[in-house]
């Protein structure tokens, strides 16, 4: 592996143009969380619509994988189900991202699986 | 300096190429002399130290207390005056426990500064918390040295505790501790002075300094993890309670009593690291042999060569600029967050650290969320910063920033 690899051109791109980067209105769901190893910071917002993901948007800083992460899972769970949503695995996210990552990296891409499940386990117990 | 050969990890490759370690504010890496002590200690010497009477015990303990002599004369201490921790961070827990649960009263002060290390900060916190008692920060000047005038401001009548970093580890700024401890002195305020990163880069001397503590660790001055040392002048241990209770802190114990054993050993409850105590006294010989002058003199070089190659890359600021500091370079390059720079340099076999350098109210306090940081040891040389500032361009084709 290279370092070149890990910062791959979409990485980059989603880094630098975040996709669904900000607040909703009237979120269903909001769901904040930090890797204290780096300080990476994310929130996600979700509004959930007959048992989809109508709407998402995340907001929060740090490193360009646990960023990118974020940004494109969001494109990834837009229009998909609840339950869908909650059958994501990490793999899924590697499997996403597409590049080569060292363990510790590894805890900056789950970031965003990580606070996605949280805040839908949070609502689905609400329910 | 010529040491590289003392140091047999710097043979290491990473990822292919030769390793440059730079994080050396976080821990150092070991010469062959400590790793030799305490291989043969366990090899040859190894027993419980202070009550055998068989020949295995009483080298034991006489390389324990050599290693005891050894640090307290380091520091310009008397035998009695230092004892042996864990780390830093149990040095200050100690006092915290020790000398502030019992002495302080509701309505005191303690005076720390915005630029402390988490372990200068959330003991006194937590104390604070527990016995009613204020914390107070000494302000910062732009360029990350200590406000002297807000210090004179913040110790008055009501401080009973000062407690500050000789140097920081985020910023690199030496502060000016003996003038410090002179406003707290007169106010009858202690003075702590957490030499974590002090002590293993100049000379210092707790009598030139005149601060009542001193706290510092053995891993960061080549020494092994898990072994630190606290100083404290000897009227104030020997009023002082005991921190942790059990065995060997005890002179005499009935079912109902206890009369506590003398100095340093009251503050050295239960079997002591003594392997770590003897790498201990291996690097302060190593450290002395070298000369505190002469290391002091090499880091400023590299700092001043360091400083001057990466201020030279455009869209990189430096964290921390008092003119007076310490082998520490933080950074912050603009586009690059710090975890990605520190992946990019690791890939060329460049250790740095980034992130908050275990000070957040730090980083919040300036506005940013980390920085990246090189901290110099005394086997760095000016290649391996050209290898670092080469490595800052390659980061920034990636980003393409
Ligand atoms: C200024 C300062 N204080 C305290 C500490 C804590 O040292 P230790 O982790 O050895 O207890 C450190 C270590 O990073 C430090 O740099």
């Amino acid at each position: 592996m290279t370092i070149e690899q890990m910062y791959m051109e979409n990485i980059m791109d989603h880094f630098k143009s975040p996709r669904n980067y900000g607040k909703l209105d009237k979120p269903t769901i909001t769901h904040h969380d930090n890797n204290p190893l780096c300080g990476d910071e994310l929130t996600f917002q979700l509004i959930i619509h007959e048992g989809k993901v109508s709407d998402v948007k995340f907001m929060g800083h740090g490193c360009a994988i646990s960023q990118a992460s974020a940004s494109m899972l969001t494109e990834k769970i837009k229009g998909v189900s609840v339950e869908d949503v909650k059958k994501l695995t990490k793999e899924d996210i590697f499997e996403m991202l597409g590049i080569p990552l060292s363990p510790v990296r590894m805890k900056c891409a789950l970031l965003s699986l990580q606070v996605l499940t949280a805040g839908v386990a949070k609502y689905s117990y609400q329910l | 300096m010529d040491v590289r050969k003392d140091f047999p990890i710097l043979k290491r490759k990473i990822h292919g190429k030769e390793l440059v370690y730079l994080d050396n504010a976080a821990t150092t890496q070991k010469p062959q002399v400590v790793l030799d002590a305490e291989r043969d200690y366990y090899t040859n010497h190894n027993a419980n130290i202070h009550r055998g009477v068989y020949v295995l015990s009483e080298e034991a303990t006489n390389l324990y207390e050599k290693a005891h002599e050894k640090a307290s004369h380091f520091i310009n201490a008397d035998f009695q005056e230092v004892v042996f921790t864990r780390n830093t961070t149990e040095s200050l827990n100690l006092l915290a426990y020790s000398y502030s649960v019992w002495d302080l009263q509701k309505g005191d002060e303690i005076v720390l500064s915005r630029l402390e290390h988490h372990s200068n900060l959330v003991p006194w916190q937590q104390l604070a918390q527990l016995k009613g008692v204020t914390v107070k920060f000494i302000e910062l000047e732009n360029d990350g040295s200590l406000d002297m005038e807000s210090a004179k401001k913040l110790i008055g009548k009501k401080t009973k505790i000062v407690s500050i970093a000789h140097m920081s580890n985020a910023l690199g700024t030496i502060n000016d501790v003996r003038e410090l401890g002179k406003m707290a002195h007169s106010v009858n305020a202690v003075m702590i002075v957490d030499g974590a990163q002090s002590v293993p880069h100049f000379s210092v001397d707790v009598k030139k300094l005149d601060c009542d503590f001193l706290a510092f660790s053995a891993h960061k001055m080549y020494g092994p993890t898990g072994m630190g040392c606290l100083y404290g002048k000897k009227d104030l241990l020997e009023n002082m309670k005991p921190f942790l209770y059990g065995g060997e802190m005890i002179r005499e114990v009935s079912y109902e009593h206890t009369r506590f054993n003398d100095l340093p050993w009251k503050f050295e409850a239960g079997t002591s690291n003594i392997a770590g105590a003897i790498g201990l006294g291996a690097a302060v010989d190593y450290v002395s042999s070298l000369g505190m002058e002469s290391i002091e003199e090499y880091e400023k070089e590299l700092l001043m060569y360091g400083t001057k190659k990466l201020s030279a890359i455009p869209g990189l600021t430096l964290i921390g600029t008092s003119k007076k500091k310490g082998g520490i370079i933080s950074f912050d390059m603009k586009g690059i967050p710090p975890h990605d720079m520190a992946s990019i340099l690791d890939a060329d076999g460049i250790c740095v650290r980034a992130g908050h350098h275990c000070a957040m109210p730090l980083m919040n306090h300036l506005g940013i969320h980390g920085t990246c940081r090189a901290s110099f040891g005394i086997y760095n040389t000016k290649k391996e910063i050209d290898r670092l500032a080469e490595s800052i361009e390659k980061a920034k084709k990636i980003f393409k920033v």
